[in-house]
């Protein structure tokens, strides 16, 4: 049994499928990369995974348990952290505020956490008292994972975690996913960025029109010539 | 010294509008529509103090916080009742809801207590002559009250969980919605400030003047004045935008006609439209 | 029986002068989605204007100037349509609550002008002896419908024309309206100025059918509640709906007074608060069961987003 396995889903926004018959499947500790062309329903996978799009047929399972269409605050207490592409902090609240609010459904102490995050994110225990809104863009990455990372999640998704970075945070970006992955987090996450994202990928799905056309790790992808050509422009 | 007195009542007037901008601003920047019956919620309020100032012989100031328990509790009814069943729609089915609601409200006050005038206390209060300037006591009351709620909003907002889930959903409500922050219990928390607010500051104005099933109706403009001139969604911007208002419409008084002081907030308002939409600290549009 | 028949004129008259309102509402925010809580302030500049243009000279207030009907009529949609173009100046490019908001804030001070400014409006007294078009009810009832029919034409076939195709893409989707290089805010203006000039052409005929006006008859919120009411009971977006419903909720409102006004004398002043939170219970009901209203309105193949 894997640890997140999707099979065979159908759904979308509403009358119209984007998913059909999407089949996903990660290993606990991986890190998973989602890639296709525009419209191949990459973000929309995640978003069902997460609840926010209806799945209509077929079952998404994480660790065996069916959590098909639950809604996202049970899917944040089951341990699963959503961090959506844009507008993914409360830009008036300082950054300690946006940390405490990913902790919202937590009634224990929250410090050892929120140390965890600082040690992941050190610049971020530096800037603790800033407003969000008033950070660089690599710095509101942070945020939003940090804010993500304050429930302990077992699998932690990314919707184009790199989108609109300079080249420079775009490597810092990578280089935060491969560290928090390195606590043990299962990540799931959607990349514009092919390249970059399937070299630290162990697994790399490529979707097209809704349905899972290529799996294989990350640096088999690269390699196979086919899904360069067809989808990594050459 | 006409000019310091008219201050003196411009910051009577500011605290009171204050009061009501804060829950027009919360209720605006997490529900995303104009509260139309925010204003008669105020005669509400007012009215709930009377019942205890009249029937207890109580203090208005002592009836205070039971009006505004009163009042959120209603604010609650009307949105588990009706608002929460019309949120799926647009926002602005809320605000033709609301237009409704603040004429049931205001038929159902006059029908309880009448059409007619009423006071919290009948009798002169011997004002105090500080430097020259007419000072009622009750003034003194009105804006010290103000200035512990305001505080004691600013310290909910930044200290406690709720508070601060009540600016995250005000500042980006999808993220709420996957950060985990339960929508319907935070939506809950802010009918309560919104309402016991507008209570306190119709209790205020009833303290200021008498009651009449129209007090708060009169004020309705110059509160989204307020909180359009703060910014939308910011409570903070509500108090600078309520002083601004309440002093620019006392002040006004000087070359105006008194009943032309609406007409001052709303020439304000208009105007902050126009040229910053956004209000002064860079709120909503 | 002769009282019943005088009734019924009066009824239908009141009735037709309304659904002159409803249209021009309908205009706004049927077609157009805009929100105007100040239908009451358009209609007051229309009746005064209409009085004042054609009334006798008098010493009371400004004018009158004894001049015709139709000039009254005619000066009436242009003044409302003015002061439609001073609130819209500046708000059509903001979200409908900031409309809702000016607009509601022109209406009370086009009250308190009513109220205050004697020169111009007589103040509380009002003004007395505007004359009438035609001499007897039932001819007044005649030039009521014939309004009503002529304003429910032009504006059902705005409604079809491109321009009225226009507004309802506003409605729907503004952003693929400016991506299509039209100007909206433009096209909000256009909609927002005539009907408003078409409430100020129902105050118009309010004055000539009551030959007397006053402040008291322009209550912004009940004058403008009422109307918005009939407009979503009848189906906003719907002419005909628009004007079912006028019929219907001012019988219910006509009703109401029939039946209170058999209540004790002691409940007489509070009966007016009963009715009116009646139409605001009948408000919430429709909202929540019946939010197209009657007749929902008819939706032509606009290629909305998700029609495919």
């Amino acid at each position: 049994m894997s640890f997140l396995e999707v099979r065979d889903i159908y759904g979308g926004y509403g009358g119209l499928d984007i998913l059909r018959g999407t089949d996903l499947t990660v290993e606990r500790g991986e890190i998973a990369v989602i890639v296709g062309p525009n419209g191949a329903g990459k973000s929309t996978l995640m978003k069902a995974v997460f609840g926010l799009v209806k799945v209509r047929q077929g079952r998404i399972a994480l660790d065996g348990e069916e959590i098909a269409n639950q809604p996202p605050e049970r899917m944040v207490r089951r341990g699963v952290g959503y961090v959506p592409q844009e507008r993914n902090v409360f830009p008036t609240m300082t950054v300690r505020e946006n940390l405490e609010m990913g902790a919202y459904p937590r009634s224990d102490d929250i410090r050892p956490a929120m140390d965890r995050v600082f040690d992941l994110f050190p610049r971020l225990a530096e800037r603790q008292g800033q407003p969000a809104g008033l950070m660089s863009g690599g710095e509101r990455q942070m945020v939003a994972m940090g804010r993500a990372l304050m429930m302990e999640p077992r699998l932690l998704m990314l919707d184009e975690p790199t989108a609109g970075l300079s080249p420079k945070f775009i490597g810092q970006t990578f280089d935060m996913i491969r560290r928090v992955n390195g606590l043990g987090i299962t990540l799931l996450m959607v990349e514009q960025n092919a390249r970059q994202a399937l070299e630290i990928a162990h697994r790399g799905l490529v979707l097209a029109m809704g349905r899972k056309r290529y799996e294989d790790s990350g640096p088999n992808l690269l390699a196979n010539r086919e899904v360069a050509e067809m989808f990594l422009g050459g | 010294m006409e000019v310091l007195q008219l201050l003196v009542y411009g910051v009577v007037l500011g605290s009171i509008l204050t009061l009501g901008a804060i829950g027009v601003s919360m209720i605006f920047g997490i529900l995303r529509f104009a509260h139309f019956a925010h204003g008669d919620m105020m005669t509400l309020g007012a009215y709930f103090g009377l019942v205890f100032v009249a029937g207890a012989g109580i203090s208005p100031l002592a009836a205070l916080p039971l009006a505004m328990g009163l009042t959120a509790g209603v604010a609650i009814v009307v949105d588990q009742t009706i608002y929460r069943r019309l949120r799926r729609t647009q926002p602005v089915i809320l605000l033709i809801s609301s237009f409704g609601i603040a004429l049931a409200l205001r038929s159902l006050i006059q029908l309880v207590w009448g059409p007619n005038s009423e006071v919290y206390r009948s009798g002169i209060q011997i004002p105090h002559r500080v430097f020259g300037l007419v000072v009622k006591p009750d003034h003194l009351w009105i804006v010290c009250g103000a200035v512990g709620l305001v505080v004691a909003v600013h310290l909910f907002l930044t200290r406690t969980k709720m508070g601060k889930a009540m600016r995250a959903m005000s500042d980006n409500m999808d993220l709420a919605l996957v950060t985990g922050i339960p929508a319907e219990r935070v939506i809950m928390g802010t009918w309560v400030l919104g309402g016991a607010m507008a209570a306190a500051a119709g209790v205020f104005l009833g303290m200021d003047t008498r009651l009449h099933p129209t007090i708060g109706w009169g004020v309705l403009l110059p509160v989204f004045a307020a909180a359009i001139l703060g910014g939308i969604g910011k409570p903070y911007g509500a108090i600078a935008g309520g002083m601004v208002i309440g002093i620019a419409m006392e002040l006004s008084t000087l070359v105006l006609e008194p009943t032309y002081k609406p007409a001052v907030a709303f020439a304000i308002m208009v105007a902050m439209l126009v040229v910053r939409p956004s209000g002064l600290f860079g709120g909503r549009t | 029986m002769e009282g019943l028949i005088g009734y019924g004129v009066f009824f239908l008259t009141m009735a037709g002068i309304y659904a002159v309102l409803t249209l021009g509402l309908n205009l706004q925010w049927g077609f157009t989605g805009q929100f105007n809580i100040g239908v009451a302030g358009f209609f007051a500049v229309g009746a005064y204007t209409s009085a004042i243009v054609t009334a006798p000279d008098s010493a009371a207030h400004l004018g009158g100037f004894g001049l015709p009907f139709p000039i009254g009529v005619a000066a009436a949609a242009v003044m409302s349509g003015l002061a439609a173009v001073a609130v819209g100046w500046g708000t059509m490019r903001l979200r409908t609550d900031y409309l809702a908001i000016a607009t509601i804030g022109i209406a009370e001070i086009i009250r308190h002008v009513l109220k205050n400014e004697d020169w111009l409006t007589n103040g509380v007294r009002g003004i007395p002896g505007i004359p009438r078009p035609v001499e007897t009810e039932l001819g007044l009832l005649g030039v009521v419908i014939g309004f009503v029919i002529l304003v429910y034409l032009l504006i059902e076939r705005a409604r079809k024309s491109p321009w009225g195709r226009v507004l309802r893409a506003i409605r729907e989707n503004e952003n693929a309206v400016m991506a299509s290089g039209k100007d909206v805010a433009d096209f909000r203006l256009q909609a927002f100025v005539v009907g408003s000039a078409i409430m100020g052409l129902g105050g118009a005929l309010y004055a000539h059918f009551t030959a007397f006006i006053s402040p008291e008859a322009f209550d912004p919120l009940y004058g403008t509640f009422l109307i918005w009411v009939m407009l979503i009971a009848g189906g906003s977006g719907n002419n005909k709906g628009a004007l079912l419903g006028t019929l219907v909720i001012w019988i219910v409102w006509s009703g109401s007074e029939i039946l209170t006004s058999r209540l004790p004398v002691e409940y007489v002043t509070q009966a007016g608060a009963l009715r009116v939170l009646l139409i605001g219970v009948i408000l919430q009901v429709i909202l929540l069961y019946r939010p197209e209203g009657l007749l929902p309105e008819e939706r032509p193949r606009l290629g909305r987003p998700g029609d495919g």
